[in-house]
């Protein structure tokens, strides 16, 4: 409609108001193609996110107002000292923990809105975990246990393990794919947990001290992998620690203190 | 996620032992209990089952149970076969006689006299001899099972009793001219068939000697209007097969607290088998907890978790069951060898799983309700 309106006017010889009208659409198309590249690129954000617990009485304020966003395609640490809200905050933007006040979205999706059922099956399909004591079901095998997510979603047996195999084989672990926990080393079950958080194709990962169990080389190599394997175009990663060793391999560190991101720094994002 | 939950059932053996074996262990008390019990309500009212050739048993009134002896006068006899409906009716005695074996051993025995002309309500079983036997001169038939048990000799190497062996039953000559087989009964004194006048001889002299009248219906007579003609007409009480089966069995269970014994060893087995379940199940799911936390946190829904829960009780309950009703049925035939009243009708293993179910729903309730209360969050605490 607009083209036709400026093809009018310069036809009626009315040529430098049409060439400053077409700069004007120019110039807002642009911002709103980069407005919604921006927020395409946003894979989670809080916006005043606020959390208490409440224990015997007693009130207290884990978030505190916590504001920031999380971009795909790159590695957010959060780190801070014990007790600063790490946890909590990762909790919330996994969906596995209810906050009292602001917004959270993941990918457009605001976990408070939806049902419990809803928010688990989303839950299930996007976010891969990786946790500190690496929960791997010691009754079950490496392939096994990296085919779980992958069941709970309904896949096949033999399908899953397949893929199971497959991811396993991304982490190095195609010896192992028979063994069970207690046979792994730290860094080896750490990498099964790795292959399980991936197998699903998850959007989201979220990692709670995947080092701090393990030796210095082995938490180095543990980070080359996850940098390697789960940092991607279409996927964020966000990992809690307190290990500094491992910062350079975030893209961005935010600083936590007392339930607040008191600082964000670009990070060195080594591979 | 079946199989995730039964591997992480079997996965930790100890605790999969336990509970196998808690829950066997209840199972096999409680269908072990009940068919010893089963197999003594049996045996209460097993001679009259034995003998149930008539339709009605006329007896005093007072009479609660199968050797309850209470007599009624002889001319009853002749009031009965004189009521409407009544096709024919016999005579029989029971009584407890002191009988001097040939060793010298003497024995209290049940001597039941049957009606000279018809030898109606005989033994079931005649495993030497004839019925007609019992006519011979002074003739007595004795229980094949017991000749060598209850009736053997003692003083004579506990010889068995046997075939033309001489007994004296209250002083009174007699001669073993057959052997049956009956089934095995509550009370434990040796039974011993004769003729209802040579009963009457050698019974100690009283007024009143009739135990019981033996009753058929004429057909096409009810039943239950013949026993309350019968009841009206002569002031005796008719009971039915099942009926007097039924008087007696409920009668002696009251009178020996059998029921509340059994019951409360069979209630015993139960709340073992719930308490070992429970506990050990419990102990389970916490150890377990973090576990059913990582499945939550990665999408398992409650209901998968209950699922998976309920998987894990229902195979070890299975499981427990089948180890615990075998074990039992093997218990059964090792009882029932060594004569031991040992009945498993279809209802006790059918009641038993069901009391095994119980056991198991309550030990699986106590854990779900802590994995469903349970805050994925739970899998970021170290």
């Amino acid at each position: 409609m607009e083209e036709e309106t400026l093809l009018s006017l310069s036809q009626t010889g009315e040529a430098r108001f049409a060439m400053k009208e077409m700069r004007r659409v120019c110039r807002d198309s642009m911002q709103k193609l980069m407005v919604a590249q921006l927020n395409h690129n946003i894979a989670v954000k809080c916006d005043n996110v606020v959390k208490t617990y409440e224990t015997g009485g007693t009130k207290v304020v884990a978030l505190r107002g916590i504001d920031i966003e999380v971009r795909t395609g790159e590695l957010l640490m959060l780190v801070g000292p014990s007790g600063c809200g790490k946890t909590t905050l990762i909790s919330v933007i996994a969906g596995i923990l209810d906050h009292d006040e602001g917004d959270c979205t993941v990918f457009g999706n605001d976990f408070k809105s939806m049902r419990n059922r809803d928010r688990t099956t989303y839950r299930g399909q996007n976010i891969g975990f990786v946790f500190q004591a690496f929960n791997l079901l010691p009754t079950l095998t490496a392939a096994e246990n990296v085919a779980v997510p992958l069941l709970i979603l309904g896949t096949p047996r033999k399908e899953a393990i397949e893929r199971a195999e497959e991811a396993l084989r991304r982490v190095g672990l195609e010896q192992r794919m028979h063994s069970y926990p207690k046979q792994l080393s730290g860094g080896q079950q750490q990498r099964v947990a790795i292959a399980r958080a991936l197998v699903h194709g998850p959007k989201l990962i979220v990692c709670d001290e995947p080092t701090s169990a393990l030796d210095h080389e082995t938490g180095h190599k543990v980070m080359e992998l996850l940098r390697e394997v789960a940092v991607g175009p279409d996927r964020a990663l966000v990992i809690v620690t307190h290990d500094a060793r491992i910062f350079g391999f975030a893209d961005r560190i935010a600083k936590m203190d007392d339930g607040r991101v008191v600082k964000i720094e670009e990070g060195q994002g080594t591979l | 996620m079946n199989m995730i939950a039964l591997k992480m059932l079997i996965g930790d053996r100890l605790k999969y032992i336990s509970l196998v074996a808690g829950l066997a262990f209840a199972a096999f008390l409680i269908v072990q209990q009940a068919s010893i019990f089963s197999g003594f309500t049996l045996q209460m009212g097993a001679w009259i089952r034995d003998t149930a050739v008539a339709d009605l048993w006329v007896m005093n009134d007072q009479v609660n149970f199968v050797d309850d002896y209470k007599p009624m006068p002889e001319t009853r006899l002749q009031r009965v076969r004189g009521i409407a409906g009544v096709e024919w009716a016999v005579p029989m005695f029971k009584f407890y006689l002191p009988v001097q074996l040939p060793d010298g051993t003497i024995v209290q025995c049940r001597v039941i006299g049957l009606d000279d002309a018809t030898l109606v309500g005989g033994p079931p079983t005649m495993v030497d001899g004839r019925l007609e036997d019992l006519r011979r001169d002074r003739a007595v038939f004795i229980n094949i099972d017991q000749a060598g048990s209850t009736l053997a000799q003692p003083r004579d190497d506990n010889k068995a009793l046997k075939v033309g062996d001489r007994l004296s039953i209250n002083d009174n000559d007699a001669v073993v001219t057959g052997m049956y087989r009956a089934t095995k009964e509550f009370f434990w004194d040796p039974v011993i068939y004769t003729t209802y006048s040579r009963a009457l001889q050698w019974a100690p002299r009283q007024r009143k000697l009739l135990s019981f009248i033996l009753v058929k219906a004429k057909p096409g007579v009810d039943h239950a209007e013949l026993a309350t003609r019968i009841n009206e007409a002569t002031g005796l009480v008719a009971r039915t097969n099942e009926g007097f089966d039924w008087k007696t069995t409920s009668d002696l269970m009251n009178r020996t607290g059998i029921l509340i014994n059994f019951g409360m060893t069979i209630l015993l087995g139960f709340v073992i088998g719930a308490l070992i379940a429970g506990q050990t199940f419990y102990m389970f799911v916490l150890d377990n907890l973090r576990y059913f936390g990582a499945l939550k946190a990665m999408g398992a829904t409650g209901f998968t978790i209950v699922r998976m829960v309920f998987l894990q009780t229902v195979t070890v309950g299975m499981i427990g069951f089948g180890v615990g009703l075998g074990a039992a049925c093997l218990g059964g035939i090792v009882f029932a060898r060594a004569g031991l009243a040992f009945q498993m009708p279809w209802q006790v293993p059918v009641a038993s799983g069901l009391a095994i179910v119980v056991c198991c729903m309550l030990a699986a309730g106590l854990s779900l309700m802590r994995v469903l209360r349970l805050e994925p969050a739970i899998v970021f605490k170290s």
